[in-house]
């Protein structure tokens, strides 16, 4: 590499590394590493999955808290905090997986303004570098699609343009070019050099599966199980372990016990006749999702046992292509033929001769390795006596007779992979579709797979179909198809494809033609200088803002993300917009105590004036709706059960008589005793109609001799004189709505990143805890007060409940209130990790105490014990006194002032907890 | 549709749910702890209320007034003067206040009839509405009392024999158990089948199933029949052993009836999980809509409260809940005894609202499969 030959490789050291282990609970990750990481070259981590390198990376970058050891990086022990923050505008950290720390709802220049933010750069700064950078990678034209609507290569080109906003001086990158296309990659690699021949003297950490990319590296760290096996440059590597290429060079390092049986693989040639069956046939299949075309006119047959690779980016139209031969998409155009037949969608027994493995080993983590080879054999409609035989040859057949009651989940990837491919071939399929079978798994298990393979073409005849990344496996193939963007570029064997091109490597050839389809050589070479040079004033700049313990620029980076990414997240905005309108509509109608138009009948036996007399009493209230007259027992039973009625009365015989002449009577009442509340508003009507129909008739009777003794109970419902539910319900909901749903959103947008990953944006930059939580914050108390508005609004106007008091006195405690509970969905979010747990977890700490112990059922002062002490510390005790002084008491600040300070406590005591129990690095 | 398919399938989501420990303990806390705590920890209405009293007789009568409240349905009232009746109330500390005026004793006895006056906090929710009714028995017990001994007989004899039919004591401890085992059966039928379906997309096992020779009708059924048996055995031993046997709530009707019902219950909500799951798409979006469904779903069914009492088009349009009628059938055959006879219309009501969203869902279902 030229780039490399012109730096000096000793110039001196970015990173130490002291004998540094890291354990996940009792998986050990990291064992004992001591390295000295050159400066001012390009220095690889090579091996393949879970063998302990994001882990070391992230230790790096100070993305996670050390457990054990010592790494200094960039002049300091990055363990120290302080350190950290003055050093982290030098790294930059792109952690792996494809777009890992963007936010796919955000625009590309969305996603890097915001990383701009993040290191205060101030808005026109941000403009021109992002303007610069997406020149440089060839993102310019999409400034506006959304991060997760990209193509992988381009999420990647993103993430780099995130990473180098800052001008770091170390960039640590995680994987940066797994599940990329080959043109892509190549085009990653060179905007890295261009960017290294820009910027003189950064160090460039990466880490890598393909080993091929790691050719090109100046230096390699050679992992396995949480160990270094070997340092050096490629050629160093080369010459120790007597290879010719690097894959064979790390099967080499690799400890004895993990080489045994790996032999050179090698699958003989296929046997071809002029007789040949064509398996699979393509002809002219075009897929369109309304104005999209995922596939265009895409033709080929693939004759029985030949392995047929297909070769291609993420979203490039494989997987298409693929349901599309299955049956379960049906072209739009063309036809899919297999074995000479057209394919039915609708045509099971098509299937039935199809076995597919998915790329993300789709087996059931639930069902044992037993039970999932079963659970296929019988979805594939195998006899019931033949099943338990196959799934034994089966096992044996693919080395799974140890693990045959292991859950999937436990077992190393190379053995699920060999399951999965199992599960596919339970059935004796004729095709076999493998979408990228081997992603992830380390060399020798890859070896293996493929000799499995070769095994099925070559001796069962199996025609094989199958989607790779990786070039060396492609070159395994018999023949290769390469697709880009719906179209079908090449197709034929790859050495005659690297013929044709006359290129040096497959790799290349696949390149060339890449680049043939897009029209373009690659973008990268074409851009100008990209960066405003200064780098001397800058870092000083950087370094003088890093120092600054908060930073308005910062803190608004988080909040204008926060609210972009509200505004397209549909569910979560209408919860956070209507949410507790709804709740309230619902509590408001649902929760009514007024118990009206309940539905009784009479029985009257006596059919006198006095009885008629007694029954109008009852039918005139408000409460009370008369129904047809109950005919006998059995009509009064049929109607009571089936919930007509909700109140029966029987009157005797004789009962206006015995009235008249004061002799003993008795009216029965029967009352539907199902909802007991209901019975009891019931029961209490009917005696207090009763006795005050007595009275009458006593005056009638007996004059004002009745009136001695007599007094008068006045009662007077104060501040709802008509004592209505809804004003009695509706201030004291208010603040419980207020409580839970700006908390649980407050929750849920901290605990997201963390569960997405993209709170490693605040780990390894120098936003600080109190800028990161006040700039997620801001848009809920924002919104939560919008809801304040809607909520009284709704109150008034709606629920027609009379507002007395003082609306400023009232919307300030609200602001006040709603400050207060964002503030504790923050404190609770440092405890939870998951969102459903969130959810479920805010509801559940919100709502149980702030129902019981708020006053909202029994005033505070009815409370004893514990009840007591919560109801006194939770803040909506308070706002509920300040919500219904200002809705029913007509009461002012002089009345409520007493309420406001509580309040005023709890934002900084709340605030306080929350930047004490937020960690700025994964633990 | 292959009968075969859908009970293999069934049987791998029953295992599934067996491994999920979380939604277990759902499930038996939901059937179990849930409804028994639902009868004991009821609060009764009135607790520990808060009372003044204002006593500017100081009399024998009013003296017998105060000492007639005492906890645990009343604080021990505090005396106060006129004065702090005003500001008590403002901030909330007492939700009655009980003025006795002076000489209210002379009065009384001379035929004067004075008045005493409640001041109630009607801003209290139940305390305050059920509350002014026991202060008033409470005040006129004692005053009756006292005065029968000063006068003769002059109310009618006319007697109102009352009696509640289903639950004679009107026992709160009857009705809560059961109202909770209807909103258990219909929250984990949602969340359930729900989850059923985001597991396996999340782990991207449905798209594996798909190039099986099962058809995405087969898939939602062996959702729909596993999840609602689950639900159906737990709510059926729910209600035999917590129900019965542990709380002793007599069950009036046919239990067996009651489990039909609870069947076409689960179909429709089951699929409405199916639904819901295939709009939210992630774990985290579904527990947000449930929290926007469910809720509705449950108070405005009528569990909680009764439908008559909520606006005219708030029952109309519950009546488009599979819900609604569900209570309706429940609280029948469980509190009243009806038969089938009387609940017929309610299983039809279910029976079509069930074949709707089945039919809806199946549609969103194989959109969610492209």
């Amino acid at each position: 590499m030229s780039v490399a030959a012109t730096r000096d490789a000793t110039a001196g050291t970015v990173a130490r590394i002291e004998d540094v282990g890291l354990s996940y609970g009792k998986t050990r990750a990291l064992d004992g590493i001591t390295l000295e990481i050159p400066s001012g070259c390009m220095v690889g981590l090579i091996g393949p999955d879970g063998v302990g390198k994001s882990s070391l990376l992230s230790l790096i970058a100070g993305a996670r808290a050390m457990q054990q050891g010592r790494i200094e990086v960039l002049g300091g022990d990055i363990a120290d905090a302080r350190h950290r923050r003055l050093t982290s505008p030098r790294i930059a950290f792109m952690p792996q997986g494809l777009g890992k720390n963007l936010y796919p709802t955000l625009s590309v220049f969305e996603n890097a303004d915001f990383f701009g933010g993040l290191f205060g750069q101030g808005a026109q700064e941000r403009k021109a570098r992002i303007a610069a950078l997406l020149k440089s990678t060839g993102l310019g034209p999409f400034a506006d699609r959304p991060a997760g609507k990209l193509s992988g290569g381009m999420k990647q080109k993103l993430g780099l343009c995130c990473a180098l906003i800052h001008d770091p001086d170390l960039l640590i990158l995680d994987e940066p070019t797994t599940g990329v296309d080959p043109l892509s990659r190549r085009q990653f690699w060179e905007l890295i050099d261009k960017i290294r021949d820009e910027r003189t003297g950064m160090s460039v950490l990466v880490s890598t599966a393909y080993m091929e990319e790691a050719a090109r590296f100046d230096w390699l760290v050679a992992m396995d199980a949480g160990r270094v096996l070997a340092t050096g440059t490629p050629a160093e590597l080369l010459e120790r372990t007597g290879t010719s290429n690097l894959d064979a060079a790390f099967v080499a390092l690799l400890p004895e016990e993990k080489r045994r049986g790996h032999t050179e693989l090698t699958i003989p040639p296929r046997k071809t006749g002029a007789d040949e069956q064509i398996a699979i046939e393509a002809d002219h299949l075009t897929m369109r999702f309304g104005d999209f075309t995922a596939v265009s006119d895409v033709s080929f047959r693939i004759p029985r046992g030949e392995i047929f690779g297909f070769l291609g980016s993420n979203g490039c139209g494989k997987t298409t292509t693929m349901k599309m031969l299955t049956g379960l998409l049906p072209a739009s155009e063309g036809t899919a033929r297999l074995f000479g037949k057209v394919v039915d969608p609708n045509d099971m027994a098509v299937r039935r001769r199809i076995g597919y493995m998915s790329q993300a080993f789709s087996l059931y983590g639930e069902l044992s390795v037993r039970q999932n080879l079963e659970l296929h054999a019988r979805l594939f409609q195998m006899p019931a006596d033949a099943i338990s035989e196959r799934v034994a040859y089966m096992a044996e057949r693919f080395d799974l007779t140890d693990v045959m009651d292991a859950m999937p989940d436990a077992l190393p990837l190379g053995i699920r992979q060999r399951l999965s491919l199992a599960v596919a071939m339970v059935h004796s399929p004729e095709i076999l579709i493998l979408d990228e079978p081997t992603s992830g798994v380390d060399p020798v298990a890859r070896d293996g797979f493929w000799e499995i393979l070769a095994d099925l073409s070559r001796k069962d005849n199996v025609t094989i179909f199958v989607s790779t990344h990786f070039m060396n496996e492609a070159e395994l193939c018999d023949r290769i198809s390469l697709m880009h963007a719906g179209k079908v570029l090449v197709s034929d064997t790859p050495a005659n494809i690297v013929k044709f091109r006359s290129a040096q490597t497959l790799e290349q050839a696949f390149v060339e033609y890449l680049e043939e389809a897009i029209g373009e050589t690659s973008p990268a070479a074409e851009a100008g200088p990209s960066q405003p040079v200064t780098p001397v004033a800058e870092a000083a700049k950087a370094e003088a803002r890093a120092r600054r313990f908060f930073d308005f620029g910062r803190m608004f980076a988080y909040t204008r993300r926060e609210t972009l990414e509200l505004q397209r997240d549909p569910i979560r905005a209408t919860l956070a917009l209507i949410g507790s309108l709804v709740l309230m509509f619902v509590i408001g109608y649902g929760i009514n105590l007024d118990v009206e138009n309940l539905s009784f009948a009479v029985l009257d036996r006596d059919d006198t004036t006095i009885s008629r007399d007694y029954t109008l009493q009852i039918a005139g209230s408000r409460y009370f709706t008369e129904k047809a007259p109950i005919t006998d027992y059995e009509d009064m039973d049929r109607r009571m059960r089936n919930g007509e009625l909700s109140l029966a009365i029987e009157i005797p015989p004789g009962f206006g008589r015995d009235v008249a002449r004061g002799r003993d009577a008795q009216v029965s009442a029967w009352i539907d005793g199902a909802m007991p509340t209901r019975a009891e508003t019931v029961r209490g009507y009917v005696q207090g109609m009763h006795a005050t129909w007595l009275s009458q008739k006593a005056r009638q009777r007996y004059g004002d001799v009745a009136a001695a003794g007599d007094y008068q109970l006045e009662i007077r419902y104060r501040y709802n004189p008509d004592v209505q539910s809804l004003i009695a319900i509706v201030p004291a909901v208010m603040p419980i709505l207020l409580l839970m749903i700006p908390s649980m959103l407050t929750v849920l947008s901290i605990v997201r990143e963390k569960e997405l990953g993209s709170i490693i944006n605040f780990y390894v930059t120098p936003v600080t805890r109190l800028e990161f939580l006040l700039g997620k914050q801001i848009p809920y108390i924002v919104l939560a007060a919008l809801n304040v508005i809607l909520l009284t609004a709704f109150a008034i106007f709606v629920f027609r409940v009379p507002f007395t008091g003082s609306f400023l006195v009232f919307g300030t405690a609200a602001l006040l209130y709603v400050v207060v509970t964002t503030s504790m969905g923050l404190v609770i979010s440092t405890f939870i990790n998951s969102q459903i747990a969130a959810i479920f977890g805010t509801a559940l700490i919100t709502l149980v105490p702030a129902v019981q112990y708020s006053g909202m059922i029994d005033p505070v002062s009815s409370l004893r014990g514990f009840g007591a002490v919560i109801g006194n510390i939770l803040p909506t005790t308070y706002f509920i006194t300040i919500s219904r002084g200002s809705f029913s008491k007509a009461l002012d600040f002089a009345d409520l002032g007493a309420a406001f300070l509580p309040l005023l406590i709890a934002v900084p005591v709340l605030f306080g907890l929350g930047v004490a129990l937020l960690k700025k690095q994964a633990t | 549709m292959r009968l075969a398919n859908v009970f293999q399938l069934g049987v791998k989501e029953l295992r599934g749910l067996m491994r999920d420990p979380v939604l277990l303990i759902l499930i038996l806390y939901s059937f179990s702890l849930s409804i028994y705590s639902a009868s004991n920890a009821t609060p009764d209405t009135l607790n520990h209320a808060a009372i003044a009293i204002v006593d500017e007789d100081e009399s024998p009568i009013s003296s017998r007034i105060i000492t007639a409240f005492y906890p645990p349905y009343f604080s021990v009232p505090k005396l106060i003067t006129q004065a702090e009746m005003d500001s008590r109330m403002d901030a909330g500390l007492d939700t009655f206040a009980l003025d006795i005026p002076p000489n209210f004793q002379r009065d009384l006895l001379a035929g004067k009839s004075p008045t005493i006056q409640l001041n109630v906090d009607a801003t209290r929710m139940s305390q305050a509405f059920s509350g002014g009714g026991y202060v008033q028995s409470i005040v006129s017990g004692e005053i009756d009392e006292y005065i029968n001994r000063y006068r003769g007989e002059t109310s009618l004899p006319v007697d109102l024999v009352l009696r509640a039919r289903f639950n004679p004591q009107l026992d709160k401890g009857w009705f809560m158990p059961i109202s909770n085992v209807i909103t258990a059966i219909t929250m984990l039928a949602i969340v359930l089948t729900g989850a059923a379906l985001i597991r396996e997309r999340e782990h991207g096992t449905i798209e594996h199933l798909l190039v099986m020779p099962v058809t995405p009708t087969e898939i939602m059924v062996s959702k729909i029949w596993s999840m609602g048996a689950v639900v159906l055995v737990a709510s059926a031993l729910s209600l035999v052993i917590v129900v019965q046997g542990i709380l002793s709530v007599p069950i009036e009707g046919s239990l067996a009836l009651f489990l039909a019902g609870t069947a076409l219950q689960l179909f429709a909500t089951t699929c409405m999980g199916i639904f819901l799951a295939t709009v939210a798409g992630s774990m985290p979006q579904f527990g947000l809509l449930l929290m926007l469904v469910l809720l509705p779903l449950q108070v405005l069914s009528g569990a909680l409260t009764p439908r008559e009492s909520m606006p005219e088009f708030i029952q109309t349009l519950m009546l488009a809940a599979p819900n609604t009628h569900f209570v309706i059938l429940a609280q029948a055959i469980l509190f009243r005894g009806a038969g089938l006879s009387v609940v017929w219309p309610q299983f039809l009501a279910l029976t079509a609202i069930g074949a709707v969203f089945f039919y809806v869902s199946l549609r969103r279902f194989r959109q969610f499969l492209r």
